[in-house]
C-alpha cells in the first residue's frame, strides 16, 4: 500500500498532470524568494568590510553553484532509478536536468569570472570551485552530447544514465583532487568565500536566494518534464486528449 | 582447464590471452599509441622553446597530458573489432560473467598500452631534461595512473559502443573523469623530477586504480549490455 504513490510515479498521465499542478506552487514561492533575497542582498544588506559593494554577486554566484551540484545529483539519482526500476518517467527527468544543471553550472562560472575581475584582478583565476564548476560543465556537456549521439530514446537513457551514476561517483574525487591540486600551487591571492562569521543581515538574504533557486529549479524541472514526456509519448492515445483538453479550455 | 580456477576466471583467462595473441600477430596497432606519444612530446618543445631550464618546469605536464591522450588513443583498439565481428555479443551471450571477461580485456589492454607507455615516459621525460634518478618514479606513476585510465576508458568505450563517429564524443567523456589521475600522476612525476618522496600522490592513485578495478568493470559491463540489446 505505502508504494502506490511510487508506482503512480511511472505512468506517463499521471505525472504529466501532476507536474502541471504542482509548477505553480514552486514558481510562485521561487519567484517571491529570490525578488525579496536579491533586493535584501542588493539593498538592505551593508557593504562588505573589505569588499566594498563587490560582494553582492554572491548573491548569485553562491545559488548558482550550489544548484549546479544539486541538479547533477538530482540527476543522477533520477538516472540511477530509472536505471534499477526500469522506470521511463525517472528517465525523462533525467533529461530534462541535464540543461538546467549546464546552465546553472554556467551561470555560476560566469558570475565566478565576473567577481574574480574587480578581487583578483583578473577574469580567470584557476581557484578550486571555478576549476570544479568548469569540470562539471564538462560533464554536463558529456552527457548531454551522448544522449544527443544516440537516436534511441530508450537506450540512450539507459547508457546516459550509466554514465550519470559513473560521473556522480567520481564528482567528490575530482573536488578533492582539485582542492588538493590547488592548495599545492596556490599564491596568496585568492580570498576565502566562505568567510567564519558572516552578518545575519548578509546571510539571511543569501539563504532566501538559495532556496529560491531550488524551488526555481524545481520549476523549470516541472516544465520541462512537461515537454519532454509529451514529446516522448507524442504516439500515445492520452496526448491528443489531454492536447484537445487544453486546447478548449484556451 | 587449468587448476583451480573458477569457471569465470578461467574464461577470463583465456580471453586474455586471445587479445594478447592477437595484439603480437599485429605489432603495428600496439605501437601507434606509443608513436603518438612520442611525437605529442616532441612537439612540445618545437612550440614553447629548446632550453631544458624551461621544459624541465613544464615536462611532469607534458609527459602526463601526452600519455592521457595516448590511452585514449588506444581505447579504440580496445573493443572496435569485437564489437564489429560480433565477438562482444557472444561474449554478453557466453553465460560467463560478463563483468569478469571485460575486466580481463581492460588488463590485456592496459599490459599493451599503459604498460609501454610507462617504459616510454621517462625516455620522454629526459628528454625534457629530467634527472636520470626520477626515472623509477615516473615509471611507476605512468604504470599505476595508466591502470585507472584503462579502467575509465573501458567505462567511456562501452558507453559510446552504439554510437557511429564516436571519437570526440569518447574524449569528452572520458577526459573530465581522468582529470584526477591526471593531477596525482603529475604531481608524483613533478615531486620524482625534484628528488623528493612521491609516496603520497603515489599511494592517491593507487586508491582510484584500486576503486576502478572494483567498479569500472561493473559499470562497463551494465553499459555493453545495454548497447547490445
Amino acid at each position: 500500500m505505502a508504494w502506490t504513490w511510487f508506482h503512480r510515479l511511472a505512468s506517463p498521465p499521471y505525472v504529466y498532470s501532476l507536474a502541471a499542478r504542482l509548477t505553480p506552487w514552486f514558481a510562485w514561492p521561487a519567484a517571491l524568494l529570490i525578488v525579496t533575497g536579491l533586493y535584501g542582498g542588493l539593498v538592505v544588506a551593508p557593504p562588505d568590510y573589505q569588499q566594498g559593494e563587490g560582494y553582492r554577486i554572491l548573491y548569485v554566484h553562491v545559488p548558482s553553484a550550489w544548484m549546479s551540484l544539486m541538479v547533477y545529483t538530482t540527476m543522477a539519482a533520477a538516472a540511477g532509478i530509472g536505471l534499477v526500476w526500469r522506470m521511463k518517467v525517472a528517465h525523462a527527468v533525467a533529461a530534462s536536468c541535464a540543461a538546467l544543471g549546464a546552465t546553472f553550472t554556467f551561470c555560476a562560472l560566469v558570475t565566478g569570472s565576473l567577481w574574480g575581475a574587480p578581487m583578483w584582478g583578473t577574469y580567470w583565476e584557476w581557484d578550486p570551485r571555478l576549476t570544479f564548476e568548469l569540470v562539471l560543465l564538462f560533464q554536463f556537456l558529456g552527457y548531454m552530447g551522448l544522449r544527443a549521439a544516440i537516436e534511441d530514446v530508450q537506450r540512450a537513457d539507459r547508457v546516459s544514465a550509466v554514465l550519470a551514476v559513473v560521473g556522480v561517483v567520481n564528482v567528490p574525487i575530482i573536488h578533492y583532487s582539485v582542492e588538493w591540486w590547488n592548495s599545492l600551487h596556490q599564491t596568496a591571492s585568492v580570498m576565502k568565500l566562505s568567510k567564519p562569521s558572516m552578518p545575519p543581515e548578509m546571510l539571511i538574504p543569501l539563504l532566501m536566494t538559495g532556496l529560491g533557486f531550488t524551488l526555481l529549479f524545481g520549476a523549470l524541472l516541472l516544465v520541462r518534464l512537461r515537454a519532454e514526456v509529451l514529446s516522448r509519448e507524442r504516439a500515445a492515445s492520452w496526448i491528443r486528449e489531454v492536447v484537445a483538453g487544453e486546447a478548449a479550455r484556451a | 582447464m587449468s587448476a583451480g580456477l573458477t569457471p569465470a576466471l578461467e574464461a577470463a583467462r583465456l580471453v586474455m590471452a586471445r587479445d594478447l595473441h592477437l595484439a603480437i600477430r599485429r605489432p603495428g596497432e600496439v605501437l601507434q599509441p606509443l608513436v603518438f606519444f612520442a611525437i605529442v612530446t616532441t612537439l612540445f618543445p618545437l612550440a614553447i622553446t629548446p632550453e631544458l631550464a624551461q621544459l624541465r618546469q613544464v615536462a611532469p605536464g607534458v609527459v602526463w597530458v601526452a600519455a592521457l591522450l595516448a590511452s585514449l588513443l588506444a581505447l579504440e583498439f580496445l573493443y572496435r573489432d569485437d564489437a564489429h565481428d560480433g565477438t562482444l555479443e557472444q561474449y554478453a551471450l557466453s553465460g560467463q560473467s560478463l563483468t569478469w571477461l571485460l575486466f580481463a580485456k581492460t588488463a590485456s589492454h592496459w599490459l599493451l598500452t599503459g604498460l609501454p607507455l610507462a617504459i616510454m615516459a621517462p625516455v620522454a621525460a629526459l628528454a625534457l631534461g629530467a634527472p636520470k634518478g626520477s626515472v623509477s618514479g615516473i615509471i611507476a606513476s605512468v604504470a599505476i595512473g595508466s591502470i585507472a585510465l584503462s579502467l575509465l576508458g573501458a567505462i567511456g568505450a562501452s558507453l559510446t559502443l552504439g554510437v557511429r563517429r564516436s571519437g570526440v564524443l569518447l574524449s569528452i567523456l572520458t577526459l573530465p573523469l581522468a582529470i584526477p589521475v591526471l593531477i596525482f600522476g603529475a604531481r608524483a612525476t613533478q615531486l620524482a623530477m625534484a628528488g623528493e618522496d612521491i609516496a603520497a600522490p603515489l599511494y592517491l592513485l593507487g586508491a582510484i586504480a584500486v576503486l576502478g578495478i572494483t567498479l569500472a568493470p561493473l559499470a562497463a559491463s551494465a553499459a555493453v549490455r545495454i548497447s547490445l540489446e
